[in-house]
């Protein structure tokens, strides 16, 4: 008597194949997703209460990073400028502009513009701005061409093998003082790297000790 | 008749196929069955429930602490995983040292090492803190830029772990392949006809099958060996690689072979016992069976009592004060009523099993091999939790005593290793059929 169908013995195979391959797509897919935009943030341009453009007030106007980002040198968070800081120009400038609503109400009321964090990192990570700057990482390097942004958007993924790449081989991120506030990053050629990591004192050693950013 | 026909059924060919096949096709499982059923599916909640809630509070339900950090998870790793050990030395090493005497407990043995194997496996990752992330000991291509750490004893462990379940799992599937068919074709019903039809894949019985049959199963045979040796090597390196005083030595890999082999032993003694009287197949696991297995028994007695003398001189011969306190402590800290007992339970006790009675008796045998378990047990624990308690800082000294949790979560991996039993008995043919009938063949012709 026959129990299975002829079919029988390719379903049979093509099921194995189902379950073989099954968890390894799934596995896969994991992978492609955790590294996907929407699951990084790269390349996302949070909706801000205000429309600021980096691109104006830095590439155009030429105002320095840390004219609004004070913190930079000297502490672990760069800072998000208060109301106060932008009505330095914009008591000034622009003081009835739609656009600029928000920012004036704001000051008049002394309530908070609630900006969006555009680079944000878990709170298990320790990570410290100024050590980086004063080690000639540029702002661009890790923010991108802000020079370019008419909307802040994240730039890189910010995951850890993100970290760890330059935390790796640090040579290739470092430049010169003169460009570290710099809207856009400079080119520059492998003996100027030699140059910048005696000039700052890098070296690999350490630098992917587990410590160094979970502490 | 050669020696081994002592091991062999007096039943003819169609009687040992109906004497395994029926407990399985008619399915006349009664109270005793439904009683531990429903006894080990309870205590699998109880383990259910305690992992649950284990990953809800955090490792802080158990009773480790700071510096003693691995307590019952790790032990009962140890102990889980070793009483595996013996499914595949019957099956693999018995077998390429042509020892016939396994060819009727082969299969639910090795079924043993399968369950005791996953089991094994669930609590090294129920023991990390955040479990839900085990996976970061594979070698995925993953986006924090870091591989795990191989210089680790305990990534070792995740490959030596992972590739025994795999090979169990084939080598045990493997072995039922013809059984799977026999029950297929003696099937009556269409629901088994599937079930153990699919289960069969095709076998034929032809002459070309049983040829790839005979040599692939060989060959996997041939790999198991040294497959279950690096596994308990590498549960042993997982401590010696440490630098702590009872940890750090070079016996440690062999002592644990060994000692797998010897509660694995005490475990088939134990399953032996119950699935023979429990199935009825007094024909098939006669007493020399259980005597030979009793002379496994009594040999990893003594080369346990030996390690155990080894530690203790090494510890002298040292020189170290940290090694000659930790063997002092042994016996006279606190945990030196458990280390007496344990003695007792592998070193003393098994002595017995020198006289012929109590190999051959399953009312001296099997408390006996229960009793080595419980030995076996306590001895993982001891290994676990006296080195921490006692190492080379003592600020950091402290001691391990379990909590309710530690408890139910060992009792309810014991429930959860009886109902897979249970389940194994009413489903797969419990003892290998066309091997113990090819075993009466060559004897026949002998």
């Amino acid at each position: 008597m026959q129990i299975f169908r002829a079919s029988a013995d390719t379903m049979l195979r093509l099921g194995l194949a189902v379950v073989l391959l099954g968890p390894f797509c799934a596995a896969a897919f994991g992978m492609v997703v955790v590294r996907s935009n929407y699951m990084t943030g790269e390349n996302q341009t949070p909706i801000q209460p205000v429309p600021f453009s980096h691109a104006h007030h830095t590439a155009e106007i030429g105002i320095d990073c840390r004219y609004c980002h004070t913190g930079v040198e000297k502490s672990a968070r760069a800072g998000i400028p208060p109301t106060k800081t932008c009505m330095t120009c914009h008591s000034q400038l622009w003081t009835n502009a739609e656009m600029l609503a928000p920012v004036r109400d704001s000051f008049v009321n002394g309530t908070r513009l609630n900006w969006v964090a555009v680079n944000t990192l878990p709170d298990y990570v320790y990570f410290d701005h100024s050590i980086h700057v004063a080690k000639g990482v540029a702002c661009t390097t890790c923010h991108g061409a802000v020079g370019n942004m008419k909307l802040t958007r994240q730039a890189a993924p910010l995951n850890m093998g993100w970290c760890l790449e330059c935390h790796r081989s640090p040579g290739g991120n470092l430049s010169p003082p003169s460009a570290i506030f710099s809207p856009f990053p400079q080119e520059k050629d492998s003996a100027e790297i030699e140059a910048l990591l005696s000039h700052y004192h890098v070296s690999n050693a350490g630098l992917t000790d587990c410590s160094v950013c979970h502490r | 008749m050669t020696a081994a026909a002592r091991y062999l059924s007096d039943l003819p060919d169609a009687a040992v196929t109906g004497t395994v096949a029926a407990p399985v096709l008619e399915q006349r499982f009664g109270r005793g069955w439904w009683t531990g059923f429903l006894i080990s599916l309870a205590l699998t909640v109880v383990m259910i429930v305690s992992i649950v809630w284990l990953l809800w509070k955090g490792v802080g339900v158990w009773g480790v602490n700071t510096s003693n950090v691995w307590g019952f998870a790790l032990a009962n790793y140890v102990w889980w995983i070793g009483i595996g050990n013996a499914g595949t030395l019957i099956s693999s090493m018995l077998l390429l040292t042509r020892q016939r005497w396994r060819a009727s407990i082969s299969r639910f043995a090795e079924a043993m090492t399968l369950f005791a194997a996953a089991i094994a496996g669930l609590f090294p990752i129920v023991h990390l803190g955040r479990p839900w992330l085990f996976y970061w000991l594979v070698p995925y291509p993953d986006t924090m830029g870091v591989y795990p750490q191989w210089r680790s004893p305990l990534v070792w462990d995740f490959f030596a772990i992972a590739a025994y379940i795999l090979f169990s799992l084939m080598f045990w599937y493997t072995g039922a392949l013809p059984d799977f068919a026999t029950l297929r074709d003696r099937a009556t019903t269409r629901g088994r006809q599937v079930f153990y039809g699919i289960l069969a894949l095709g076998w034929r019985n032809s002459a070309r099958h049983w040829k790839i049959y005979e040599s692939y199963y060989l060959a996997m045979a041939a790999l198991g060996v040294p497959m279950v040796v690096s596994v308990h090597s590498v549960v042993g390196l997982d401590f010696a690689a440490g630098l702590m005083p009872g940890w750090q030595e070079t016996i440690f890999p062999p002592y644990f072979v060994v000692g797998a082999m010897y509660s694995g032993f005490a475990m088939v003694v134990v399953l032996a016992a119950s699935i023979r009287w429990g199935l009825g197949l007094q024909a098939l696991i006669k007493p020399a069976h259980f005597d030979v297995m009793a002379k496994v028994l009594l040999f990893s007695a003594l080369v346990m009592s030996l390690s155990y003398a080894t530690e203790w001189f090494f510890a002298w011969y040292s020189k170290d004060q940290a090694d000659r306190y930790l063997v002092w402590w042994e016996f006279f800290g606190t945990y030196g009523p458990i280390y007496i007992t344990m003695l007792a339970c592998n070193c003393v006790i098994p002595q017995l099993l020198w006289f012929r009675f109590a190999r051959r008796s399953l009312a001296w045998l099997v408390p006996i091999a229960i009793l080595i378990n419980v030995g076996m047990w306590l001895e993982r624990i001891l290994i676990v939790v006296v080195t921490p308690a006692r190492g080379h800082l003592p600020s950091q000294w402290s001691i391990f005593w379990p909590t309710i949790w530690d408890w139910l979560l060992l009792a309810g991996s014991l429930g959860f290793f009886a109902l897979m039993f249970f389940l194994f008995v009413r489903l797969i043919p419990a003892a290998s059929m066309h091997e113990v009938k090819a075993r009466q063949y060559e004897e026949a012709q002998a």
